[in-house]
């Protein structure tokens, strides 16, 4: 259980420390860099609270395909210029407002909520022994959700053509 | 010290939207504007999990997997446009962006 404790407080610290450092770094590599801490330790978290193949697929997915294509992106566009001009448009009078408000009745509910949130649900006898994450995954994903599952890739394929469609020079 | 328990990730869900919001609203350059976005799905992806793993039930993550399809294609048509805005306008900032405004 303590061991547990330790490794949250190490992926909460990697996750707020990658973000703060994500959202307030002037170069956009380094930012891509804070994001890859952020996100690894949201793999942590995921490690932790058993979702192995959630764990893979982040590792995978974030670190892998979606960080190359932002740094890919900062490579194609120039971002030297954007580096040198002022980093912060003058939002943080509504910034302030919308993260006071959000954080003030997330956090309301979730207070009055603690109670009901703070005994962590013992193992079910009734998971069938031998059935790892991945296989509950799929067989989900499989049966229960297999219409958003196949939407899901009506939406992927969209998504293809359209990003090559917006980056050619001449359609 | 105490064990740790939904409440810890909902919160730190919670910081991890509040910081991503932060990051849309005041940032002026459109990559990192994206990468915030990321941060807040992110910060879905987290709550999910923690009720997943509170009810011992796969359903939480399959709507990760969804969440996490969804920022794929956004991030790809994101910088997709990304791209051609920077071929037109010869700029990465937010706010040097509007041709539509009054």
């Amino acid at each position: 259980m303590l061991i547990d404790t330790v490794l949250f407080y190490i992926f909460a610290v990697m996750v707020l420390i990658g973000a703060i450092l994500t959202i307030t770094r002037r170069s956009a590599v380094h930012s891509a860099i804070s994001l890859i801490v952020s996100l690894l330790g949201v793999a942590g978290l995921y490690l932790l609270q058993q979702a192995e193949f959630l764990f893979a697929v982040q590792i995978v997915l974030y670190i892998g395909g979606i960080m190359v294509l932002f740094l890919f992106v900062i490579m194609l566009v120039n971002l030297d210029q954007a580096a040198k001009e002022r980093q912060f448009s003058g939002g943080w009078m509504v910034a302030l407002i919308a993260i006071g408000a959000a954080g003030a009745g997330i956090g309301a509910l979730l207070w009055r909520g603690f109670g009901s949130l703070h005994i962590p649900a013992p193992v079910l006898e009734g998971t069938p022994a031998g059935l790892g994450n991945t296989e509950q995954v799929a067989d989900s994903l499989f049966s229960t959700y297999l219409l958003p599952f196949e939407i899901a890739s009506i939406l992927l394929l969209v998504a293809v053509v359209g990003s090559v469609i917006m980056a050619k020079k001449r359609i | 010290m105490h064990p740790i328990t939904t409440a810890h990730y909902l919160a730190l869900s919670l910081a991890l939207l509040l910081i991503g919001t932060v990051g849309v609203l005041t940032r002026r350059n459109v990559v990192i504007i994206l990468m915030s976005i990321e941060l807040i799905l992110n910060a879905v992806n987290i709550n999910l999990i923690a009720f997943s793993h509170m009810w011992q039930h796969a359903t939480g993550q399959v709507f990760a997997i969804f969440v996490i399809t969804d920022a794929v294609a956004e991030a790809a048509v994101g910088l997709g446009i990304l791209i051609a805005l920077f071929r037109n306008k010869e700029t990465v900032q937010a706010d040097e962006i509007d041709l539509l405004k009054w």
